[in-house]
């Protein structure tokens, strides 16, 4: 199987900003928003998603010339399914006070379009090399937008990043007046819009024609 | 049929990616056999569910030791043995908890009982199953049922209790809080208090997991000169060692907090267990 150095950095860089999950395909928001207060719980968010696209991406084109097309969507289901739950049983073993506060997060990655959009998009129809770096890839396209966001929430809602303060807010004897609604999982649509008018002003060619 | 299902596949890729569709063609057409797929089913449905159970009992003994350190390290931070937040290594705690016993309360009557598996004891399972719980009729805290059996910790130093750690739970705006109240060995003086799992409003009802406002519980009393229950949070400055200055924003919350001190340390909660127990002796 010949890999295609173009074809290879294509499938990785291309969904950071060119193609992005949550920017211009707008999937997986739903765990955007809900674990974006804190730049811990976004950043272990993303490498578990970013592995399990990756391997599931792999796994299911490994076997993509088996899977009878009547079921594929359960089959892909199963797959991503399972490795979810291995996840979820990482960190619980390593990972405890992270994996507590992400709560049922981990387990809704099962759902989380990127990972089914990917299987059925991708995995189906290339080599399981290819399939992984483009789970990789679209892990980082989704990882990219998730670190801006919870940076944004973690330094103006709590005046910290990764737990360290560096605004000391007013009720720690500090100046800075904490912006509760960025704690709120609504903020996260505010920050993600803005993201993406400022990635369309960028590249123009990913606005949508008008009809 | 399967010409159907391909040109369905090829509808829902073209939206994403147009490379590579040669190999859709060459798939064999074999694939949709009845048998073909239920072989594919089967074989996939064991090998998953053998990897997702070796996970699970790999790592079960790691994830119950996980727990089990989380609720001492709550256990202690209530009691104002340990900082919270502070980087804690996994012998500290068990250095920290080795003097803390941990003992089973029957409320109706508030004597100690034994139960038949301490480590396993779950006092939130027992409070849902209709066998080792009892319905709260006036249910300020908001629970519904409780366990007949409470587990509670002691600071002992030989047999003498020196503090004494309840569990207490009740609902607030949006969710139940769990967490411990620590009291001296007179029973009546607050050491500190701790949640360790809630769902409030993050910056407002959230805040009840603020070290700095858990600290101002530190010394409160429980009860006034005629032995009833008169810690209040209040919203105006404390005034006397029975007020706590409520979290602003957070009525709801604060309301909760509220029913659910009233209801612990009553006699429907702990109040027999605490009038009952001897801290000389250590003895319920």
């Amino acid at each position: 199987m010949a890999i295609d150095k173009q074809e290879l950095k294509n499938v990785i860089v291309k969904p950071i900003f060119d193609n992005n999950p949550i920017a211009l395909q707008v999937l997986g928001v739903c765990s955007a928003l809900a674990v974006t207060s804190k730049l811990e719980t976004a950043l272990v968010m993303c490498i578990a998603l970013t592995l399990v696209t990756a391997f599931s991406g792999m796994l299911i084109s490994l076997i993509r010339h088996q899977i009878p097309s009547s079921i594929r969507i359960i089959v892909q289901m199963t797959i991503i399914a399972s490795l979810v739950i291995v996840v979820d049983q990482l960190l619980k073993a390593y990972a405890f006070e992270t994996a507590k506060q992400m709560s049922v997060f981990v387990g809704l990655i099962i759902t989380n379009c990127i990972v089914m959009g990917r299987a059925e998009a991708y995995a189906m129809k290339n080599g399981p090399v290819m399939s992984f770096f483009d789970g990789i890839g679209n892990g980082l396209g989704y990882s990219a937008i998730l670190i801006c966001v919870a940076v944004t929430r973690e330094l103006l809602g709590s005046g910290s990043i990764l737990g360290f303060t560096i605004l000391t807010p007013i009720k720690d004897g500090g100046w800075y007046q904490t912006n509760g609604l960025l704690l709120l999982p609504p903020s996260a649509f505010f920050i993600i819009g803005l993201l993406i008018w400022a990635l369309r002003t960028w590249k123009p060619e990913q606005v949508e024609e008008k009809s | 049929m399967s010409v159907k299902n391909n040109m369905s596949v090829k509808n829902n890729l073209s939206a994403n990616e147009a490379n590579s569709e040669k190999e859709t063609i060459e798939q064999p057409t074999n694939t949709d056999s009845f048998m073909r797929t239920v072989i594919v089913a089967v074989v996939l449905c064991l090998v998953c569910s053998i990897i997702v159970s070796s996970a699970a009992v790999l790592l079960k003994e790691k994830q119950v030791s996980n727990a089990s350190l989380d609720k001492k390290k709550n256990v202690l931070v209530a009691a104002n043995l340990l900082k919270a937040g502070s980087d804690v290594t996994n012998t500290d705690i068990e250095t920290a908890f080795a003097n803390i016993e941990q003992k089973f309360v029957d409320l109706s009557t508030g004597r100690f009982v034994e139960v038949d598996n301490p480590a396993g004891f779950n006092q939130r399972k027992a409070a849902k199953a209709s066998e080792t719980s009892i319905a709260i009729e006036n249910d300020p805290a908001g629970i519904g049922r409780r366990s007949k059996i409470a587990s509670v910790y002691l600071v002992t130093s030989g047999n003498k209790v020196d503090k004494i750690i309840l569990p207490i739970h009740g609902k607030g705006l949006f969710s139940t809080l769990y967490g411990f109240i620590a009291l001296e060995a007179d029973k009546q003086t607050i050491v500190g208090l701790k949640f360790y799992e809630q769902g409030e409003t993050p910056g407002l009802g959230g805040e009840v997991e603020n070290p700095r406002w858990l600290a101002l519980w530190k010394g409160k009393k429980l009860l006034n000169n005629n032995g009833q229950l008169a810690l209040k949070l209040v919203k105006t400055i404390p005034a006397n060692e029975f007020e706590v200055d409520a979290l602003s924003g957070a009525s709801m919350t604060t309301r909760g907090l509220q029913n659910m001190l009233d209801y612990w340390l009553s006699e429907q909660g702990f109040g027999l267990f605490l009038a009952r127990l001897d801290v000389q002796k250590g003895e319920a």
